[in-house]
């Protein structure tokens, strides 16, 4: 369902992501595991057409997401790292423009609307605007709206980031349900081994922009010779602390609150 | 289709929702208007050109429309860094119904905007010779208007942050409004400020109401409606060009 070759990304100097090459089959869970500025998240764009790879092969369902964006586009949903909601609409507008804009017929957008909203516990808040929610409403409603229209591959980019456990549990509970009762393929980003070990099938542990195992939670642990996942991981990734440097866009956010006020 | 109305939708609650803003964009306008209409006209009429406030009220409209729709397009910058624009670029429509829906809403909002204007014109005294008019006052601010949502979106494509914007602000918005004969008559130029006026897309579309509402111009109406047409198709084809092209 995805297959990718080789596939790199520069920033200028920084190789992002670095010759990277790994296939994931159709109805599997397969989990990007690798801690902050592994290139994850620059990996997830370039499959779904966001960036363009410097160099390197994408199919996504036998497709290349740079030449055939939109029939690539129309295969796959994303709940993004970051958030991506329009925080001058209410909950309720934002899912509904999502589900306008992925095809979802009025009947099942409103019914399912309330049956996610219900379930992540904002049904009570659909009238609010976004921007009166706190950060873990927000990222509670990027994942319900993510879980809108039912498409062949799921993309979740650190999904749990900021949930709290309940939520989480709701979340990995609908994923796998997904999985099973659709045979959606899912491809998922992380920096917590746990979640990884409880949902994907396979792990590829990313770091420095390179894949540097690839396996069953099991085969991770068998050739790292540790009993842990969590051991695992720190063995082929060492226990320096990465720092995921406060990016511009943070600086931008605040300037743009003092500007509208 | 669906994804243009909800997308042009969207641009509407936006602005409606901003009450604030939109009292705020009307008082710059009225701010011209008295400061420059009551200020300047003494002189303006001194020098055998009429009534100012007649004058401008055509070019103080037209700014309006400018402003407004070239910021609805910049507005894809705060999408940017709020990142609703991930969402958008990634939904299965082509990007040219989410760059339509966009140019659409921003077009309507700056012709509202117009509207708002040329009302708040009336109450400070401008009196078009011709009410009957109006209605063709109406569709020279709408393809104003769809102009410059069409630049807005072609800039606003490729805005990262906001020193960009105030360059923008500066070098491109600015010199097309005092170029464009808002302030001052268009005959009788030292030549290259002319030329500079005559390459100016809004130039024609505030000649334009001026023919329809004082019944006088510089320019044919024909030539006018030639002009912002093949512009508005220039610049919303830039649009979309720029807009499929983004990258994040
Ligand atoms: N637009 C960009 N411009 C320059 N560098 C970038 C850009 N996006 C990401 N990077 C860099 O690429 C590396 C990988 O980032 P990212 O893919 O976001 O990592 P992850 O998602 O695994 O935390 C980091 O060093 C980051 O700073
Ligand atoms: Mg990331």
């Amino acid at each position: 369902m995805i297959k990718v070759e080789n596939l790199s990304k520069k920033f200028g100097e920084v190789s992002a992501v670095d010759d990277v090459s790994f296939d994931v089959a159709a109805g599997e869970v397969f989990a990007f595991l690798g801690p902050n500025g592994a290139g994850k998240t620059t990996t997830i764009k370039m499959l779904t057409t966001l960036l363009k790879p410097t160099s390197g092969s994408i199919e996504i369902d036998g497709l290349d997401p740079a030449t055939h964006s939109n029939e690539v586009r129309k295969r796959f949903g994303i709940v993004f790292q970051d958030s991506s909601l329009d925080q001058d609409l209410t909950a309720e507008e934002n899912m509904d423009l999502h589900g306008v804009l992925y095809h979802v017929p009025r009947k099942v957008r409103h019914e399912r609307t309330e049956m996610l909203l219900r379930l992540f516990e904002l049904w009570d808040r659909r009238k609010d605007f976004v921007k009166t929610f706190s950060g873990g409403m927000r990222r509670r409603l990027e994942i319900a709206r993510g879980f809108l229209h039912t498409p062949k591959i799921l993309f979740l980019d650190e999904p749990t980031l900021g949930l709290d456990p309940q939520s989480r549990n709701q979340l990995w509970t609908h994923v796998k349900n997904l999985n099973k009762t659709e045979g959606v393929t899912v491809f998922l980003t992380t920096h917590y081994m746990d979640e990884a070990e409880r949902v994907a099938d396979r792990i590829a542990v990313i770091d420095h922009g390179q894949i540097i195992a690839q396996g069953t939670p099991d085969e991770l642990k068998k050739q790292t010779e540790t009993d842990s996942l969590e051991a695992a991981f720190l063995a082929l990734t060492g226990s320096s602390i990465r720092d995921e440097s406060a990016d511009s866009a943070d600086q931008m956010r605040q300037m743009a609150k003092m500007w509208r006020k | 289709m669906n994804a243009i109305y909800i997308l042009w939708l969207r641009e509407l609650k936006r602005y409606t929702r901003s009450r604030a803003m939109i009292v705020a964009s009307l008082g710059q306008p009225l701010l011209y208007l008295l400061v420059l209409g009551f200020g300047l006209g003494p002189v303006f009429q001194k020098a055998g050109n009429g009534d100012y406030i007649q004058f401008i009220a055509p070019g103080i409209i037209g700014m309006s429309v400018l402003f407004t729709s070239v910021f609805s397009g910049i507005g894809l910058l705060w999408d940017r860094q709020f990142g609703f624009l991930k969402e958008t670029l990634v939904a299965p429509v082509p990007r040219v119904a989410v760059m339509v829906g966009k140019t659409l809403g921003g077009a309507t909002v700056a012709t509202i905007q117009g509207l708002l204007v040329l009302a708040i014109c009336l109450i400070a005294g401008f009196r078009p010779v011709n009410w009957l008019m109006l209605p063709v006052a109406l569709f020279f601010m709408i393809l104003t208007a769809f102009v410059f949502a069409g630049l807005g979106v072609a800039i606003g494509s490729k805005l990262q942050d906001i020193q960009g914007m105030q360059l923008i602000m500066n070098f491109v918005v600015l010199p097309i409004y005092f170029l464009s004969g808002a302030l001052f008559p268009l005959n009788g130029l030292p030549s290259v400020l002319s030329v500079l006026t005559k390459i100016d897309p809004l130039s024609y579309g505030i000649d334009a109401l001026r023919y329809v509402l004082l019944g006088t111009s510089q320019f044919a109406p024909e030539i006018s409606v030639a002009v912002l047409g093949v512009a508005a198709l220039i610049f919303v084809g830039l649009g979309s060009y720029s807009f499929s092209k983004i990258q994040l």
